[in-house]
C-alpha cells in the first residue's frame, strides 16, 4: 500500500540553522524529516511518510508573507501530500503567526487536513483558531514530547475521516463552533448538578462557557455637554418602516445608519423594530422608547447638548456574536469619529 | 459612552463604564403602562440622567441609580 504523504513546515531555529540571527533565511524545501520531523513521523506510525519537510525563517515570513506563501505553496505542491502539518509553534509568535498562515493557505489551496500546535497565548491563535485545528502545546519546546503525539493523533483521525471530537477531548483550541447532540440526561438535571458542586465548592465545568469580554478604561467626563455632537446607537432593532436593508431579527450580521434629520420624533410610520428578542408591541406604536428621538430634541433646542447628529446607528442585539457585535462598533465607531461626534447613549432591549 | 439598558448584570458583564438602569425589556426608556405623558416624562427624567452620567467622572463601572 502506498504511504500517506505528509509535508512538515518548521522555522529555521527547530532546523538547527539558527536562532535570531538566521531568523531572514528564505524558505527551502528538504527530502524527508528535519528536528522534530522526527517525532512527528514516529507519531503518525508506519502507514504515513513524511516526504517533505520545508523551513522558512520567521523574520523572513513576517516580513514577506504574501510573497513567503505562495514560493511555501510551490514547494510543497510536488509532493503531493496528503496531509500537512505546521510547528508546533509553543509561544513563539512570528513562527505561530508563520505556522497559522501557512496552514491555512495549504488548506484553501490544496485541500488536505492540516494540523499545527500552539501555546494559546501565542497571536497565531487568536488569527487562526477559527480556521484550522491547533492542538495546545505548553509554553516551550520541552513540551515537543506530549505535543506531538496529540498532533499526530488528531491528523490521523483527518485522514481517516474519523468524527473530530470537542476541543477537551481532542485537545486543540476551541474554536468557537457549537455542535448539536444529545445528551442522555435532560437540561433541568444537568443544571442542578452543576449549581449543587458550586455550592459544595467541588470542580465543575459549564456546559456554555462566556465569551471573554474585554475591558477599556472609561473615558473622563465630558466638561461642557452644550458643545458636543451626540449620537445614539442601540441594539434595539430599530429600522425604518420595511427594513430596507433587511437587519436580521436575531444573530445580526449587519448593521444600518439611519438619517434622522429634520425630524422631532421617531414615528412609528417611518420606524418599526425588527428585533426578535422581546415584545415589540410597546416599541411599535413608539420607536422613542428605544431611540429617545423626542427627548433629544427637546435636549437639543434648550441648549443642553450643541446638536444631535443626522442619524442614529442601529443592531438587532439578540443572538448575535460577539465577534460581528465588535466588528460593528469598530467600523461606525470611526464613522462616529469622523463626523465630530463627542459622545453616545448606546440603548438596548 | 453611556449605556441605558434594562438588565444592568449584562451591561456589567460586558464592561460598560456609565450605566443607566432602564425601565423594561420591551419599554427600556418610559412606561406605556401610565399612559403617553408620564411616560414621555419618565424618559426626560432617564435621559437626563445619562447626560449627567456622560459629564461625571468615573474610575470603574458604575451604574447611576438616581
Amino acid at each position: 500500500m502506498e504511504k500517506i504523504k505528509v509535508v512538515h513546515y518548521i522555522n529555521q531555529f527547530f532546523a538547527n540553522i539558527g536562532g535570531e540571527e538566521k531568523a531572514d533565511i528564505e524558505p527551502e524545501v528538504r527530502e524527508g524529516i528535519v528536528g522534530p520531523g522526527l517525532a512527528l513521523q514516529s507519531g503518525l506510525g508506519d502507514d504515513y511518510e513524511v516526504v517533505a519537510t520545508v523551513i522558512c525563517g520567521d523574520t523572513y515570513f513576517g516580513g514577506h508573507i504574501e510573497d513567503a506563501k505562495k514560493t511555501i505553496l510551490d514547494m510543497i505542491r510536488p509532493y503531493k501530500p496528503d496531509l500537512f502539518v505546521a510547528g508546533p509553534a509553543f509561544n513563539a509568535g512570528r513562527y505561530g503567526v508563520a505556522c497559522g498562515t501557512i496552514a491555512k493557505a495549504v488548506e484553501d489551496e490544496l485541500n488536505i487536513p492540516v494540523v499545527t500546535g500552539m501555546y494559546p497565548e501565542n497571536p497565531g491563535v487568536d488569527m487562526f483558531k477559527k480556521d484550522l485545528h491547533i492542538i495546545q502545546t505548553a509554553i516551550s519546546a520541552a513540551d515537543m514530547r506530549k505535543a506531538m503525539p496529540k498532533i499526530c493523533k488528531l491528523a490521523k483521525k483527518m485522514i481517516n475521516k474519523e468524527e473530530i471530537l470537542s476541543p477537551v477531548e481532542e485537545g486543540y483550541i476551541e474554536r468557537g463552533i457549537r455542535v448539536n447532540y444529545f445528551n442522555e440526561r435532560r437540561g433541568s438535571e444537568r443544571a442542578v448538578d452543576l449549581i449543587l458542586k458550586k455550592i459544595a465548592g467541588e470542580p465543575y465545568e459549564t456546559e456554555y462557557p462566556m465569551p471573554v469580554f474585554d475591558r477599556v478604561a472609561p473615558n473622563p467626563a465630558i466638561k461642557d455637554l452644550s458643545k458636543i455632537k451626540l449620537a445614539v446607537v442601540t441594539s434595539g432593532g430599530i429600522v425604518p418602516q420595511g427594513n430596507p436593508d433587511r437587519i436580521e431579527s436575531s444573530s445580526a450580521t449587519k448593521y444600518g445608519i439611519y438619517d434622522i434629520t429634520g425630524m422631532d420624533s421617531l414615528t412609528k410610520d417611518k420606524f418599526m423594530t425588527v428585533h426578535g428578542g422581546y415584545d415589540r408591541a410597546f416599541v411599535l406604536e413608539n420607536p422613542n422608547l428605544v431611540v429617545p428621538l423626542d427627548i433629544l430634541r427637546e435636549i437639543e433646542k434648550e441648549g443642553i447638548i450643541g446638536e444631535l447628529a443626522n442619524y442614529f446607528v442601529t443592531t438587532t442585539g439578540t443572538g448575535t456574536s460577539v465577534g460581528n457585535a465588535k466588528g460593528f462598533g469598530e467600523e461606525f465607531s470611526k464613522k462616529l469619529v469622523e463626523d465630530g461626534v463627542g459622545a453616545v447613549i448606546l440603548t438596548s432591549t | 459612552m453611556v449605556h441605558m439598558c434594562t438588565v444592568v448584570p449584562i451591561s456589567l458583564t460586558i464592561g460598560a463604564n456609565r450605566i443607566i438602569p432602564a425601565i423594561g425589556i420591551p419599554y427600556p426608556l418610559g412606561d406605556p403602562n401610565l399612559g403617553e405623558k408620564k411616560s414621555k416624562k419618565l424618559r426626560r427624567q432617564l435621559v437626563d440622567r445619562a447626560l449627567s452620567a456622560l459629564q461625571t467622572e468615573v474610575d470603574g463601572q458604575t451604574v447611576f441609580e438616581k
